[in-house]
């Protein structure tokens, strides 16, 4: 047999039937819905006078648009309601198991999928959403797609696609104390570009990978897709069949069993062959900032923000220079020297118990900096929340000052109330940084949840091992 | 889908590399449940001097001069010249369909991101990737002259001047097929339904795990 990659597995184990054009159709194991990116799939359907293809497969909760505070009085938005109440509709009528707003399951989709046990290894994973890519920490084939393809998904429980070339991403060598999946892949996305990995599915491998736990191995899968990768996976290993143990759709008894000799095949054959392989070094990993607005403008927090004039290349120094007037930075200035003005910890990259575990040990017995208007932590699910308040995190995070609100995408993209003014400075950790992500004006900076918290604290970033 | 086989027009110049989804259709406006009338919030932030929120009059919104499809010019282009990366970020197929419902029909760019590539074709849309050197020289052609068209044909597969230069460009045949015929893909995929319930049935005896429901 050819040594295959856990690409191919995945890929060979899914395939319905090969086109005579080179393309496939892909059998969907899974598919996610949320509100955005959902009604004008079901619309679509049922003008054509179709139906879902298999129910079961589906699993849909809203959060994009939902707020993270009095939720008792229902959303005030009437435009970000009737989206709401669109979904909650669709889910009623075509019987899709939904987690609505006051269910303690609903939760930012990429958190709730894995969480529930809903997405599992050796699965096909798909959702209109580009971070779908997350759930290949679990060595899950999973991607993001449009809407057109959504409605694909819902009549047929197929999908047209053509392969990614195969790439390796190596991290051996252990990232120190106080560095985390977050600055690893903020240093490899600064290194190969948001390009870097157009038309590649990454595989994530090495020591520094397999010591990272499913929380840490999410954040990375999650932040492929700002590589320009279709889709980021890691293998199977105990991690993650520890992982998946007990979770409420996870298989239970002999099943179990059978489900894990499956699983433990999900593994790239040792002699398999990439199209190409990047290596990290983890112990020269530092910790990461954007200071620009898109992820690959990134530096160590030690660095001082780049000379778009050092820059031989003009269609990236114009970038530069934009990206710099638009978050009001001077070239030069060292990463420690900027303040923010809010602090964001959340989103689908960081709002796992991991990640708020790692916030709240910075944040314990301090208190947020006077020059912080607001710090927020937003919870990826109702169960993190409440894992969370059972730890007394959110006692932590309250005394110090932080917010502590309902779970949902939040000021990530800004949907809801959660959002920046005009020229405001955020510490984030969601995964983009685009113009405007954060709100109109807005300057995001990406950073690990420990690096959030710190810059909360001091008021302007640090290097949180220095702390 | 409306086919697209050949498109002549004018072409406008969106000078940025890695221009984004959020960038092309800001979030405000992905909490509407329809598929059309997004051409009008289309670069929002970058045409318009205020902020713009779902259910404005844009006709009476302060325009941005400086922003390329402001300048009388560019008005009536079909065709979008980009930089690389042209459509990155988030997944939301609001962005074709607000190229679309704008009046663009081709995109020209060094490269697009995957699922915003994807999302075109499933709209009508065809995004053409050129070299790096070619797009170059079309922006300088843009910017020297205006009124400044293209001629943009599918079944050859090629990009030609006004002066008689010729690119070529790749595309899949399946994509090109779809886009040619203006193509219902879902009913093109249920002529397989045996061979998708097939495989439905063989998966439910290998992993039959993958079948159960828990109690919700
Ligand atoms: S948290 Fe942010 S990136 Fe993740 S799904 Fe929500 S909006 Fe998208």
């Amino acid at each position: 047999m050819v040594a295959a990659t856990l690409y191919d597995k995945l890929w060979d184990a899914h395939v319905v039937r090969d086109n005579a054009d080179g393309t496939s159709l892909l059998y969907i194991d899974r598919h996610l819905v949320h509100e955005v990116t959902s009604p004008q799939a079901f619309e679509g359907m049922r003008l054509a006078g179709r139906r879902p293809w298999r129910v079961a497969a589906n699993l849909a909760v809203a959060d994009h648009n939902v707020p993270t505070i009095n939720r008792a009085q229902g959303i005030a938005d009437p435009v970000s309601r009737l989206q709401v109440e669109t979904l909650d509709r669709n889910c009623a009528e075509y019987e899709i198991v939904e987690f609505r707003l006051a269910d303690s399951r609903q939760g930012i989709v990429h958190v709730i999928g894995p969480e529930q046990g809903a997405t599992q290894p050796g699965m096909t994973v798909v959702c209109g959403d580009s971070h779908t890519s997350t759930h290949g920490a679990l060595g899950a084939l999973a991607f993001g797609i449009g809407t057109s393809e959504v409605e694909h998904v819902l009549v047929t429980q197929t999908l047209i696609q053509s392969q990614s070339k195969r790439m390796l991403v190596r991290v051996e060598g252990q990232v120190g104390a106080g560095v985390s999946a977050k600055d690893m892949a903020l240093a490899l996305i600064g290194r190969i570009g948001t390009a870097g990995a157009t038309g590649y599915a990454i595989e994530f491998g090495g020591a520094a990978v397999r010591a990272l736990s499913m929380e840490g191995r999410m954040t990375l899968c999650n932040m492929s897709i700002e590589a320009g990768a279709r889709c980021g996976l890691v293998a199977v290993d105990d991690v993650t069949i520890e992982y998946m143990r007990g979770r409420p759709f996870a298989p239970h008894g002999a099943m179990w069993d059978r489900a894990v000799a499956y699983w433990r095949t999900l593994v790239s054959d040792s002699d398999a062959v990439f199209d190409r392989v990047v290596e990290l070094d983890g112990t020269e990993i530092v910790p990461q900032i954007t200071w620009g607005t898109s992820p690959e403008m990134v530096a160590p927090v030690d660095a001082r923000v780049p000379d778009p004039a050092a820059e031989p290349d003009p269609t990236r120094r114009i970038g530069m220079e934009r990206a710099l007037a638009y978050m009001g930075l001077e070239p030069g200035v060292p990463m420690t020297r900027i303040r923010p003005d809010k602090v964001f910890i959340g989103s689908c990259t960081n709002s796992r118990i991991e990640d708020l575990r790692s916030a709240a040990a910075v944040v314990q017995g301090r208190r947020v900096a006077d020059t912080i208007k607001l710090a927020l932590v937003v919870p990826g699910s109702g169960l993190v929340k409440r894992q969370a308040e059972d730890e007394g995190l959110d006692r932590i995070f309250q005394a110090a000052g932080f917010e502590w609100r309902e779970p949902g995408c939040s000021m990530c993209l800004a949907m809801n109330a959660d959002r920046l003014q005009p020229g405001e400075r955020c510490a984030s950790t969601s995964n983009r940084n685009f113009e405007g992500r954060q709100g109109h004006g807005g300057r995001t900076h990406l950073l690990s949840p420990a690096m959030a918290a710190a810059a909360a604290i001091t008021g302007h970033f640090v290097d949180v091992r220095k702390l | 889908m409306q086919p697209l086989i050949r498109v002549e027009g004018i072409v406008a110049p969106i000078d940025r590399a890695n221009v984004d989804t959020d960038a092309i259709i800001p979030k405000q406006f992905l909490k509407s449940i329809k598929r059309t009338g997004f051409g009008p919030n289309l670069f929002d932030e970058w045409r318009y001097l205020d902020h713009g929120e779902p259910g404005q009059d844009c006709a009476q919104r302060p325009k941005n001069p400086e922003f390329v499809l402001n300048q009388p010019r560019y008005q009536d282009a079909s065709i979008l010249l980009a930089r690389r990366n042209f459509g990155c970020g988030s997944s939301r197929e609001h962005a074709p369909w607000a190229l679309k419902d704008y009046g663009f029909r081709v995109l020209i760019a060094p490269s697009f991101a995957e699922i915003f590539y994807n999302n075109c074709t499933k709209n009508g849309i065809l995004p053409v990737v050129l070299s790096e050197e070619a797009v170059e020289q079309l922006f300088r052609e843009v910017t020297a002259s205006t009124g400044y068209t293209l001629e943009v044909d599918l079944p050859s597969q090629s990009v030609t001047t006004s002066a008689g230069e010729v690119f070529s460009f790749e595309i899949d045949t399946f994509r090109k097929q779809a886009l040619l015929d203006g193509l219902d893909e879902i009913g093109l995929t249920l002529q397989h339904a045996a061979e998708i319930q097939a495989y439905e049935a063989r998966r439910r005896r290998e992993t039959p795990w993958l079948f159960q429901t828990p109690d919700t």
